[in-house]
């Protein structure tokens, strides 16, 4: 990573735990520290109810319950947004230096509005002096720049498909030109076509640099492979794994990114021989705290050191592992496989 | 291929939902030949048709024209006792296990109302083994999950009961509807072992119904590749992969991102 380029999102020790009605505390973001730099598009990846959503509503600042906010600081383009009023971060934080695009982008629009009177509604509320016309201006001419139709501000939503809904939320929530967008499982209700031409909207934004740095949350790794330039592997709330794309798709370490990658299925000529892994056991309670590595439980290469101590992230050529055997995997050259079970 | 390898085959199927000028046609004119102990995938986009074919073979959903031909016999248009006695040899899997359960009862009275599709009378005591046995087979100990109702059992696990019940029942093809789509990656493998077993162990005919690319060519040995209602390819899974025909099919692995090339340039 290029030292010289300004830091645009920097997260410190985030904490964010649910907190439930009988009074116990799921940590669903526990300790997570990253920076994105400007003109940087990063990936995280890890599977459902690992906590990637909940750390992408914790990053906006905007803790509503059961989240609580617990501990840390997210400096977005240098300035702390934790513990703001929600009036002035909706105001004049979301939206406009970050936004946030659903998982469930699709039903984010209002049913019984045309789509141009719903962006005339949401940029009322952020900037009440701006004129309808302007409004409508602005809305056309970034349909244009970014290929939509721009005849579908009339339409209702109903009147789109899937993939043009979703292209549609992401140019609105983009209007005001925020510096970061958070992409949350912008592809995983549509087909692999449509797929294709969103994530091709969301890389002309940044290319454009109509937005300056992404952060794309998937559990789907081939896509991250192609748009991403460092993926960070998110397991029980934790990140376990921080590094550029290719060395993380194609020389894992950590042994849960092992299985992760392992589990990829492409249509490529050689997967069919391929033995998919197979973890044992499922992830983490997060309601106790958990001594120890959290994945030590279905990990093939556990100790007993494993489970006595806090891990911490064990840091080389500008990879981020949080594993205490990584002199161990590093000396094995081949990947080891996980067990079947 | 002689007819005795077939398992079941359809003749210019077709189903047209509405009418007049709204008149969609989901499945059109659909010829497809299954053979036993194949595992064989059909897969298609959002829309293209494909559950709807899955369901009509499935005796779920009534053809507008063309026939459904099961080992020999036209099962078109069976209805009553008969139909029981096809759901005996055709069974399936669907996509989300929590659908398919009712939420009332435990997983022993899902697993034990399957008996209702047998015509011979079993003791309690062996239904009850046959039950466990079929528990086991998916790696459940049946003590641990007989009681507990689905709300207490994790996407995987709801998954793996469906299974069970396959294995209780022991059709003879088994149609998975995008069995592993609502499970983490990491433990689609053992459901995708658990469907391949049966295959092995039973000599069931597996037709998997997928949007997934990558796990239909995993899993497969044919693929069907349908869009617009239309079978437009099928084929050798690998031939298909290496060497597409059909424009549609070479836009669809195009579209697919993949590891090894370059996915969205253009």
């Amino acid at each position: 990573m290029e030292e010289s380029r300004k830091i645009m999102l920097k997260v410190d020790g985030l904490r964010a735990y649910y907190k439930t009605r009988s009074g116990e505390r799921i940590r669903a973001v526990d300790n997570i520290s990253f920076n994105l730099m400007e003109g940087e598009i990063l990936g995280i990846a890890g599977e459902s109810g690992c906590g990637k959503s909940t750390l992408a509503m914790a990053m906006s600042g905007l803790f509503l319950p059961p989240l609580t906010y617990e501990s840390g600081s997210v400096f977005l383009d240098g300035e702390n947004i934790i513990g703001k009023k929600e009036e002035e971060l909706r105001k004049k934080i979301l939206g406009r230096k970050y936004s946030y695009i659903p998982q469930s982008a699709m039903n984010a629009l209002n049913p019984t509005l045309k789509i141009k009177n719903f962006v005339i509604d949401l940029l009322k509320e952020h900037d009440p002096r701006m004129s309808k016309k302007k409004v409508l201006d602005l809305t056309t001419e970034r349909f244009e720049s970014l290929s939509l139709p721009p005849w579908v501000i009339d339409l209702y939503p109903l009147e789109l498909s899937g993939g043009m809904k979703q292209r549609v939320v992401i140019a609105v929530s983009t209007l005001m030109n925020p510096k970061v967008v958070v992409a949350d499982e912008p592809t995983s209700a549509l087909d692999v076509t449509s797929q294709k031409i969103v994530i091709k909207l969301i890389k002309e934004l940044f290319d454009e640099g109509i937005v300056k740095s992404v952060i794309f949350i998937t559990h789907e790794l081939p896509i991250l492979r192609h748009v991403c330039d460092r993926i960070a592997v998110m397991y029980a709330g934790e990140f376990v794994e921080i590094g550029e794309t290719e060395g993380i798709i194609f020389n894992p370490i950590h042994p849960y990114s092992q299985a992760l990658m392992q589990s990829i299925l492409v249509p490529e000529v050689g997967i069919k021989g391929k033995k998919l892994p197979s973890l044992p056991g499922s992830p983490p309670d997060l309601r106790k705290p958990i001594k120890g590595c959290r994945f030590a439980d279905r990990c093939y290469l556990a100790i007993e050191d494993c489970r006595k101590r806090t891990i911490g992230m064990v840091e080389f050529d500008s990879r981020k592992v949080r594993c205490i055997r990584v002199d161990h995997i590093k000396a094995k050259e081949e990947v080891v496989p996980h067990v079947q079970q | 291929m002689s007819s005795n390898d077939e398992i079941i085959k359809t003749e210019n199927l077709t189903k047209v939902f509405g009418s007049g000028k709204k008149a969609i046609k989901a499945v059109d004119d659909v010829s497809i030949s299954i053979k036993k102990k194949e595992v064989i995938s059909l897969v298609g986009q959002s829309g293209s048709g494909k559950t709807t074919l899955a369901r009509m073979l499935l005796r779920l959903l009534k053809p507008t024209a063309g026939k459904i031909i099961f080992e020999g016999q036209d099962v078109t248009n069976i209805e009553g006792k008969e139909k029981k006695a096809y759901w005996r040899k055709v069974q399936a899997i669907f996509q989300d296990p929590y659908a398919s359960f009712n939420i009332f009862s435990p997983v022993k009275k899902v697993l034990l109302d399957a008996f209702k599709l047998f015509d011979n009378k079993f003791t309690k005591e062996e239904k009850w083994r046959m039950v466990c046995e079929s528990l086991e087979a998916v790696n459940f100990r049946p003590d641990e999950v007989a009681d507990k109702f689905p709300f207490e059992l994790s996407g995987g696990q709801r998954q793996r009961v469906m299974i069970a019940r396959a294995h209780l029942i022991k059709p003879e093809l088994l149609i998975a509807d995008e069995p592993t789509s609502m499970i983490d990656a990491n433990l689609r493998s053992g459901i995708l072992e658990l469907l391949l077993d049966l295959r092995d162990t039973e000599g069931t005919t597996i037709m998997f119904v997928t949007h997934d690319l990558g796990l239909a060519y995993y899993v497969s040995e044919r693929l069907l590749i349908m869009h617009e209602g239309k079978i437009v390819e099928e084929g050798e899974a690998d031939k298909i992969i290496s060497e597409p025909d059909h424009p549609y099919t070479k836009q669809l692995i195009a579209d697919v991102p993949k590891l090894s090339e370059e996915w969205l340039l253009e």
